[in-house]
């Protein structure tokens, strides 16, 4: 597996006090535990098990996730910005990874 | 090429599994959302309304169902919608994932693609700040395909 | 009055039903298919002179409304993950001559723009057709000395897509003058019509006859393969061209050729034809 990349659209621009929508993608086979192989033996869960989405320090949204996420997990959802700053997004793996992306907005 | 039997079922491992174990477990399921529901509301009866579950009424492949909650809440710092659970009754552990919103989400909302075992009631719980819960439920119809099935 | 009332409504509930019905027996969708609100795909076009069909349709028509949506946001469009991670291999240096693909071709989105929109193609020194894999494969072992990718490696399908995604929107063109393209596509055309299999089905009897019907709860399309590699829901991955044709096959219940065999590159060759004027939807989503 490739290093997973995520992907992530933010506007650039806002007005104060406005409502965005923010939509993220991450490559991830989010392997349920419940599948077989070939042989027949289970191959082990493993997951990205929680999506984090801060700015400038303050957490917007959360997400726990369960094996009954869609590979390559998509997530959208909304955040009321007053003022420039920068978003971060991170992507927690059960093996312990953690893959993050940074996004700056300009408040006007 | 020669194909068997068991490389038959080798390629359609994904799926094949997926579906087998979900009819036999399936009334434990239905007792199993019933406890998260309770776990995650504190053992209140959540009402319903207040909250919507956006999903599609047949989706083509159980794999990838898109799913959307959107909750009517001010999201102000002291009246706002702390946390979503979503649930699918008939998947062979209904967990899905946990949304959390704070004040800086602005509106209580999110969007994501779900694993359905077969046709089933996605179930989307919604707590806000005062402890109040709200529920809503969509059956989804999950399609088999063509002669692979 | 009550009465006729209750039987007012069974009328108007049999009505929406049969509405319904129609809807979704009623063949492809009359939708249009407009990339993030922007750029309109061609997904109907007039058939190519010799074509079976008065319309050749992109399978796109064929899917339900969320899967249409999916295809037409580009940002949500999974198979988007496997063109930058593509875009990735096309620019990493692989092999005994420390060569990537950028370091003969340079720039991937430049040099390969409308190049995918024109494969498959003769390939003089094989003496058969070349499609973006086998390319792919030869440039690997000729020029980078770097082992071929087996069939359906990650990066196979990640860099086909990348390749195949640079003629996005452009219409499918196979050259059938060079070589012996015209053979090929003969041999294609026979295996197209002949049944196989304990279900006795030729690619026909599904993407011909009977597409716009339902086979148990699949939507039958005209079988065009104008979006592959395409992110398939069911796999939640890319799928390359020639794993679908064994699929298809294997699901007759026939015995299914090698991929990049002699006889599907026939059939790619002849599909790919079928599809002429659609554009390249790579990667497409399907169920």
């Amino acid at each position: 597996m490739a290093t997973p990349k995520p992907r992530v659209k933010v506007p650039k621009k806002a007005s104060k006090g406005e409502v965005i929508t923010i939509k993220t993608l991450i490559s991830h086979p989010m392997e349920s535990g419940q599948r077989k192989d070939k042989e027949g033996n289970l191959i082990p869960r493993q997951i990205i098990n929680t999506f984090k989405c801060e700015f400038d320090g303050q957490l917007v949204f959360e997400c726990d996730m369960d094996p009954a996420v869609s590979a390559n997990p998509y997530m959208e959802f909304n955040a009321k910005v007053e003022n420039s700053g920068t978003f971060k997004f991170t992507w927690v793996d059960d093996d312990g990874s953690i893959y993050e992306s940074e996004n700056k907005i300009t408040v006007e | 090429m020669t194909f068997n039997r068991r490389q038959v079922f080798g390629l359609t491992a994904g799926a094949a599994a997926f579906l087998a174990v979900a009819p036999r477990i399936s009334f434990a399921a239905t007792e199993d959302t019933e406890a998260a529901i309770k776990a995650f509301t504190g053992g209140a009866e959540p009402v319903e309304g207040t909250i919507t579950l956006d999903t599609p009424e047949i989706a083509e492949n159980g794999n990838t169902v898109p799913v959307g909650v959107s909750v009517e809440s001010p999201m102000t710092a002291d009246n706002y919608v702390e946390s979503v659970l979503i649930l699918a009754e008939g998947n062979p552990s209904p967990a899905v994932a946990t949304f959390h919103f704070t004040a800086l989400s602005g509106a209580a909302e999110a969007k994501t693609r779900i694993r359905l075992a077969k046709t089933q009631n996605v179930i989307a719980v919604a707590k806000m700040n005062d402890g109040s819960t709200f529920i809503d439920r969509k059956e989804v119809k999950v399609t088999i395909g063509g002669c692979g099935g | 009055m009550a009465r006729s009332y209750k039987l007012s409504i069974a009328a108007g509930a049999a009505f929406v039903l049969g509405a319904q019905c129609a809807a979704i027996a009623g063949g492809p969708s009359d939708d249009k298919l407009v990339i993030d609100e922007e750029m309109e795909i061609m997904t109907r076009v007039a058939p190519p002179e010799g074509h079976p069909l008065d319309e050749v349709i992109s399978g796109w028509h064929y899917r339900t409304e969320e899967t249409r949506d999916l295809e037409a946001d580009s940002f949500q469009n999974p198979g988007m993950l496997y063109v930058e991670r593509g875009e990735e291999i096309w620019n990493t240096v692989e092999g005994d001559a420390g060569k990537s693909c950028a370091s003969c071709h340079g720039d991937g989105e430049e040099f390969l723009k409308g190049i995918g929109a024109n494969y498959p193609k003769w390939n003089a020194k094989a003496g058969k057709p070349f499609n973006i894999e086998l390319q792919i494969n030869a440039c690997r072992e000729e020029n980078m000395q770097a082992k071929p990718y087996k069939f359906d490696a990650a990066d196979q399908k990640a860099l086909t897509t990348f390749i195949k995604h640079q003629s996005f929107g452009m219409p499918v063109e196979v050259d059938l003058t060079e070589g012996d393209m015209k053979a090929w596509w003969d041999k294609g055309e026979e295996l197209y019509y002949t049944r196989t299999g304990q279900l006795n089905l030729s690619c026909a009897t599904c993407h011909e006859d009977y597409n716009g019907n339902y086979i148990r709860a699949d939507h039958l399309s005209q079988g065009n393969v104008n979006g592959f590699p395409t992110y398939r829901l069911k796999q939640s991955a890319m799928v390359s061209l020639h794993n679908r044709f064994r699929g298809c096959i294997r699901d007759t219940r026939a015995a299914f050729p090698p991929a990049f065999s002699d006889d599907l590159m026939a059939l790619e060759v002849y599909v790919t034809w079928r599809g002429t004027g659609l554009a390249v939807e790579t990667p497409a989503v399907r169920q």
